[in-house]
């Protein structure tokens, strides 16, 4: 471990250092667009106790109320301040249990770091940034995730399923394992960690790290059933008869598409078809892994969120000459993370922005071209945000040879019909209260399969309110 | 992982793998599939259900070698391990007495034929299985269709055995003879199409099980979209048993040919892997 010196900042440079944030250092742009390397390199020792020195230690705590999971942030903070990097990594897994993915993936800008007091004047603290770096810290430097703790709990001898591997089920199966109860995950594709490996690109989020959260969990003792489609391989209910309480966190992985005319085109993906042959499937390595993928000319990514732009700039890694993303509202309205959008931006993603497609254009088979019309902001809607409504005669062809639509997900109807008393709402989604527990007693449920396509940490909040309801649950159980 | 229990060569290019997955045959039924990758680096392929055998654990895959995967699954020997088999994927191939039935299999879709035959004769039918080829030596699973079959047609293209001329034909003659109430067509898209395009004009429905490009096989990717009654499905969830008569046949096609290129690169490279020697 190399020594950490602690920098004594006088009080003028401590006001200097707190009207900006620290930079995190990152691959050039032109560069980056052409490899799928992690994006942003990460802080520094130093540059982490910079920054940690910005903070105002507030006694409200706004930056708190901020968060989804309520970490402890001026806490986390004043321990990176002192040096203590593993100490912060554990103060912060009180609350979240996978700060290395959080830290890189949390929309900052409209949770934590929106409320930071010392955003009012100046930059906000960059506390995602120093998340990260203390997790990362602390896998290499601390023998890995500190989900894996060495002293094994007494068993319990209670049995809990967990079906899907995203963040909501691993830290389901992790803080329950840590109980004594013994946890299986089911996960119906080859590998576990949901989103994280199928969708989020490796230049984002690199697969050693979900790997390392997935290792972790396997250390507590958890058995992970991987290529296992719960619906079909197994019921819920049968699941349910061998096991004393079951936890669904499958997620949104049902892909929208417009209904527009040429939609089947050959070049016409889905976002989930593009990402998962790109990262699960390491098309991008193609021919030396089998999965192909179409690769370079022009393509349009339609849609403004996380999910758009990982297309988009996986298109660009992928070889394209041109990317357009295409979406029907302006830039202030884009869902996705402002650092993403930044960053698509400087790797030259030409945003059509205030378009929206109308039809593919094909030729025998393929697409042509995407054909878009103008639209301009009108009134709000229910949501606030003002409608698009279409500039009568302002249609255009973007000549492309692939399309990627990324306008959202679904719910996969495979679980809810085939558990058909599991109660369901409108949307297709399995209804489960503040505490997870569903219609079904002994059945939990949380994510994305729960509130729809959200966020990482929403999920990982959700699974661990339920771990502790079904902890709850399984104690109130008498044992035969 | 899945182990290698048996291996056939039903004909150069037709393999029949008898694979360790008790799981799955424990709750698989005929018309289901499985999704398999062979080794770390490959693709996730889907494969019909030829035997589903619950008492010993295995699953009966055929696998007509056409590509790298198939290829690799191909080469595979008893004990080797397959890396992924997941499923059973899919919706059963609803079963009941229908009457006179004609099932029809091309190319590797004799085998699956066979489980889904074997139930409709249980459930009262008169089955009679067409099965075709170019010659009399290319033909298979002629006699494991009658195992369970009323009659077995037989067709060749140059006549070296049973009749002389396509399926189809058979198909026709059969329906015009002793009359046909439900069809059941696996095989190429090409196949499926012209049994589909025979039996319209008679209107008996026909089922065909659509073999469109897929990935995960649980309705996530959306690569298996299909139109079926001018309404897009999802073959591996929505199907892939669908009617023969709705099935718009061209987009099938075009959309199996999105990676043409590709596979052509793809063969060339695990070829050379394979046999060093050819250059
Ligand atoms: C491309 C992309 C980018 C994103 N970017 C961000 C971001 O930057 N920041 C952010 O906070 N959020 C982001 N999100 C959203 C975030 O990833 C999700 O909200 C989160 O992963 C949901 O977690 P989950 O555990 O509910 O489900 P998922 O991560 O979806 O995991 C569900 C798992 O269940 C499995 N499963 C499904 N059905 C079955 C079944 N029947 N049997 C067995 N297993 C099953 C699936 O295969 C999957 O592995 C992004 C999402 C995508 C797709
Ligand atoms: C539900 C279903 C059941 C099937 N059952 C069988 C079976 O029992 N036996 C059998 O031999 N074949 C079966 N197939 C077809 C089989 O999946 C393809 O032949 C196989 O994927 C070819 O892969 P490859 O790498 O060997 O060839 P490639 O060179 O990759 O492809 C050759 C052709 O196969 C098709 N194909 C390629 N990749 C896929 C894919 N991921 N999914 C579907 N088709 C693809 C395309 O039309 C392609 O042009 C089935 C397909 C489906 C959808
Ligand atoms: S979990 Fe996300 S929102 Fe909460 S403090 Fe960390 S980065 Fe901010
Ligand atoms: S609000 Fe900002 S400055 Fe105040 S404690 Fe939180 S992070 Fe530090
Ligand atoms: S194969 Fe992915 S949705 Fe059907």
């Amino acid at each position: 471990m190399a020594e950490i010196k602690i920098p004594e900042f006088t009080k003028e440079e401590i006001k200097e250092i707190r009207k900006t944030r620290t930079a995190m250092p990152e691959q050039d742009a032109k560069a980056r667009g052409r490899n799928f390397e992690e994006v942003t390199i990460g802080f520094t020792a130093e540059d982490a106790l910079r920054e940690a020195n910005r903070c105002l230690a507030c006694k409200k705590r706004d930056c708190v109320s901020g968060c989804p999971v309520e970490v402890p942030i001026p806490e986390f903070i004043a321990l990176i301040k002192e040096g203590d990097f593993i100490g912060a990594a554990k103060k912060i897994k009180e609350k979240n249990p996978v700060p290395a993915v959080c830290g890189r993936v949390c929309p900052q800008e409209s949770q934590c770091e929106s409320k930071c007091a010392l955003g009012k004047k100046n930059e906000p603290v960059a506390i995602g940034r120093m998340e990260r770096f203390v997790a990362d810290y602390e896998r290499v430097n601390g023998g890995g995730s500190s989900n894996g703790q060495v002293k094994k709990p007494k068993p319990s001898g209670f049995k809990v399923a967990v079906v899907g591997t995203g963040p909501a089920g691993l830290v389901v199966a992790a803080d329950l394992a840590k109980l004594g109860h013994e946890v299986t995950m089911f996960e119906a594709l080859h590998k576990a960690g949901g989103v994280l490996v199928y969708g989020i690109p490796e230049f984002r989020l690199p697969k050693a790290i979900v790997q390392s959260e997935v290792d972790g969990i396997k250390a507590l003792g958890v058995n992970i059933k991987v290529d296992s489609v719960v619906g079909k391989l197994y019921t819920i209910d049968e699941l349910l008869g061998d096991f004393d309480a079951v936890f669904i966190g499958s997620g949104a992985g049902l892909p929208m598409f417009l209904n527009i005319p040429g939609e089947n085109l050959n070049g016409v993906y889905s976002a989930n078809e593009f990402l998962t042959r790109t990262n699960l499937m390491k098309a991008y390595l193609f021919p030396e892994y089998d999965t192909p993928i179409k690769k370079g000319g022009h393509v349009a990514v339609v849609g403004g969120g996380n999910v758009a732009m990982d297309s988009a700039r996986t298109a660009l890694r992928l070889g394209a000459e041109a990317v357009y993303l295409v979406y029907r509202r302006s830039m202030e309205e884009l869902p996705a993370r402002k650092e993403e959008v930044h960053h698509a931006i400087e790797e030259g993603i030409d945003f059509r922005l205030l378009t929206n497609p109308v039809e593919i254009v094909g030729e025998d088979g393929w697409v042509r071209g995407i054909k878009c019309v103008k639209m301009e902001l009108g009134e709000p809607d229910e949501s606030g945000r003002r409608r698009p409504v279409t500039i009568e005669g302002s249609e255009y062809v973007i000549e492309v040879d692939t399309v990627v639509m990324s306008i959202g997900t679904g719910s996969n109807p495979i679980i809810p019909n085939s558990t058909p008393d599991l109660e369901i709402n409108r949307r297709g989604y399995i209804v489960a209260d503040e505490s997870g527990a569903t219609s079904k007693p002994g059945i939990f449920a949380g994510g994305d399969i729960v509130t729809g396509s959200a966020t990482v940490i929403l999920a990982a909040g959700a699974g661990r309110k339920a771990a502790n309801s079904i902890h709850e649950y399984l104690m109130t159980k008498v044992k035969a | 992982m899945a182990k290698v229990l048996g291996k056939e060569v039903l004909r150069s290019d037709l393999i029949a793998l008898k694979v360790e997955a008790p799981e799955i045959a424990k709750k698989a039924k005929a018309g289901q599939f499985v999704v398999v990758r062979a080794d770390e680096v490959g693709e996730r392929i889907p494969l019909s259900l030829a035997r589903i055998s619950p008492e010993d654990g295995s699953l009966g895959l055929v696998v007509q070698t056409i590509g790298v995967t198939s290829s690799k699954l191909g080469a595979m020997n008893v004990g080797d391990d397959i890396a992924d088999i997941a499923g059973p994927m899919g919706h059963a191939t609803p079963i009941k007495n229908y009457g006179r039935v004609a099932l029809l299999g091309g190319g590797f879709g004799a085998a699956p034929m066979y489980p889904i035959g074997k139930a409709l004769k249980e459930a009262g039918n008169t089955v009679t299985s067409i099965i075709g080829a170019r010659s009399a030596d290319l033909l298979v699973y002629e006699k494991e269709l009658a195992e369970f079959s009323d009659q077995v047609l037989v067709s060749t293209d140059d006549g070296s055995k049973g009749f002389k001329g396509l399926v189809t034909d058979v198909l026709k003659q059969e329906i015009e003879a002793n009359g046909v109430d439900w069809v059941m067509a696996i095989g190429p898209a090409i196949m499926m199409k012209f049994v589909s395009l025979a039996t319209k004009p008679y209107g008996i429905k026909t089922f065909v099980s659509l073999n469109p490009i897929m990935v995960d096989g649980t309705g996530m990717c959306g690569a298996c979209r299909v139109s079926v009654g001018g309404k897009t499905m999802f073959g591996c969830t929505d199907g892939p048993d669908f009617d023969g008569h709705l099935v718009d046949w061209d987009l099938l096609m075009t959309r199996q040919r999105t990676y043409l290129t590709e596979e052509k690169v793809a063969m060339e490279k695990y070829s050379c892997s394979c046999v060093p020697s050819a250059k």
